[in-house]
């Protein structure tokens, strides 16, 4: 059942012209990105070569990569994921899911996953970039792996923000904004640190920018691994909840 | 027979206003049950609390066997349901759309093919299976949420207005279809087209300001019809005094001077006896219609009278 509502989700992002849009768009930005990041190593090379411990190829090329990735999908997913319960609201499709004999849980996860399979399917065409200098030079795999965790880690979150955004507004755009806003002020939540001398543990634990930069590092600690779960957990469950509230009252 | 569907004193409230007030009915296999009511009735919300979109404010709901609350999705298994607005992903084409509400009801794979071309073939969609939903006119787009209720042959088939925006010539074959349905299954259909009541329906429920007035199979309707008057017209003028006489006339009051109208009783039928005299009398009969009334007057005076109390 929740394969069923996943791949119909899936496919209905490829009917319209809205994911082969973002997949160029990114692909083409990021492409970039990465040509300026090999650009400057090639530059830097003779000089690394001199110094102790230098960052690699690796460190130089794959971390900037990613955290870029981050930033840009950061305004992505507020535009994949607007639509997923709020449309269905508004076109009144959502009462053949309802009447259909599958549970709120099946629902939310199955349009879950649909949007994930597409923040995969750009993930690996990420990958794809650092993959290609194999051919010539050899990677940190090890970091590679870390990175590609930390931004799968970081979008599973985000997705799983722009879904309860989307059960809880009443207009896509609506939903697009509340999710970027949110996104934006946990992403920057961390800022204030630096500014004066207190440091607030608390928003330090919530900025997203944070565990997703201690992975990029290399360091898989399962604090930040189980703070991205925790975070997607929650709201999976805030859209269940929400979506059990259409019912109660309208 | 089994039942279908057990409605106990359902209620809703959307905050303070009771859209429906403890309604409660059955439904049993190889019913139509007619619902009628005027706009803002509470029939949609009846319709939708049944289906499991909204949850009644109180009171139980069992379809067949199975409490909508407590196991959802056996009870869902054998609902079929098309809301007001036809439920459609415009862009799917009709065969895609069938493809993937047979998967949301959890057809066995090998059946699904069989499945989507007999629903198509019943709503008459065959010709254009491979064409977007958006591109369709209204009434094929209706065509295809009816195709959606029926696809994995529920044995409770629940239609809000179903054949809005058909024209006439569809809408005599959803008829056809919804009697057909009704064989063997049971079938709940909202409507404030009275007609349709009557053409499609075994059973008909009369709803008003969210409260049941009216429950009644169709046979005990059309004897609720019959209103006991005759309207007679004769060539001479007739004496009223003499037909009065007649076991059964309770009352005679007089149109114009060769005309008439006849109260009687409707359990004992005097027209025989009053044609009889009024020939014997040699006023000259033109004219014996018994004067029906329509459905609609029974409505209205039903929604009338509840209204008044």
């Amino acid at each position: 059942m929740i394969l069923t509502i996943a791949s119909r989700e899936f496919r209905t992002l490829f009917l319209s012209p809205m994911a082969w849009t973002i997949l160029a768009i990114l692909q083409f930005i990021l492409a970039f990105l990465f040509l300026t990041q090999v650009e400057a190593f090639t530059a830097l090379q003779p000089k690394l070569a001199s110094i102790e411990g230098a960052p690699g190829l690796t460190d130089i090329i794959v971390p900037p990569l990613f955290g870029n990735a981050g930033i840009i999908l950061l305004l992505v997913t507020p535009l994949l994921t607007m639509r997923l319960i709020c449309e269905e609201r508004r076109n009144k499709t959502l009462s053949l899911l309802l009447s259909a004999p599958v549970s709120n849980i099946d629902i939310i996860l199955g349009k879950y996953l649909g949007i994930l399979g597409l923040m995969l399917l750009i993930i690996a065409l990420i990958t794809l970039m650092p993959l290609s200098l194999l051919s010539g030079a050899e990677l940190d795999l090890g970091k590679l792996f870390a990175n590609i965790l930390g931004l799968l880690l970081l979008v599973t979150a985000f997705t799983a923000i722009g879904l309860f955004m989307s059960c809880v507004a009443g207009h896509p755009t609506v939903a697009a904004m509340g999710t970027f806003g949110m996104l934006l002020l946990l992403w920057i939540l961390d800022w204030s640190v630096g500014m004066n001398d207190q440091r607030s543990e608390l928003f330090e634990y919530l900025s997203i920018l944070r565990h997703f930069q201690n992975i990029q590092s290399g360091l898989i600690s399962t604090v930040d691994v189980s703070y991205f779960l925790l975070f997607t957990a929650t709201f999976i469950a805030l859209s269940i909840r929400s979506l059990d509230n259409d019912r109660l009252q309208k | 027979m089994t039942t279908l569907i057990e409605a106990e004193h359902l209620t809703r409230y959307y905050g303070k206003h009771c859209a429906v007030n403890d309604v409660s009915f059955t439904l049993a296999k190889g019913e139509v049950l007619g619902f009628l009511g005027a706009n803002g009735a509470g029939k949609t919300t009846t319709m939708q609390m049944l289906c499991g979109n909204l949850a009644p404010s109180a009171g139980q709901i069992k379809i067949n066997g199975f409490d909508l609350l407590d196991q959802p999705k056996a009870a869902k298994l054998s609902l079929g349901y098309l809301p007001d607005t036809p439920p459609l992903y415009k862009e799917l084409t009709v065969q895609e759309f069938l493809l993937y509400c047979a998967g949301l009801h959890g057809i066995a794979k090998s059946a699904v093919a069989a499945a989507i071309s007999r629903a198509q073939e019943r709503c008459g969609l065959t010709d254009v299976a491979d064409r977007l939903i958006a591109n369709l006119s209204k009434g094929f787009q209706q065509r295809v949420g009816i195709a959606q209720a029926i696809l994995h042959n529920p044995e409770v088939i629940v239609l809000d207005e179903p054949t809005v925006g058909l024209d006439p010539i569809q809408i005599r074959e959803i008829r056809a279809l919804i009697r057909e349905l009704g064989q063997d299954h049971g079938v709940i259909l909202s409507t404030h087209i009275l007609t349709e009541v009557q053409e499609s329906c075994s059973h008909v429920q009369i709803i008003d300001q969210g409260q049941l007035i009216l429950n009644e199979t169709i046979a005990g309707l059309n004897r609720q019809m019959d209103s006991g008057t005759l309207q007679v017209a004769t060539r001479l003028t007739p004496d009223i005094n003499s037909l009065l006489t007649i076991p059964g006339v309770s009352s005679i009051e007089s149109i114009s001077a060769n005309r008439i109208k006849i109260h009687h009783s409707v359990i004992a039928n005097p027209t025989e006896q009053i044609a009889e005299q009024i020939i014997a009398a040699g006023w000259g009969l033109q004219e014996l219609t018994p004067v029906t009334r329509s459905m609609e007057d029974i409505f209205i005076s039903l929604t009338k009278e509840h209204r008044e109390l």
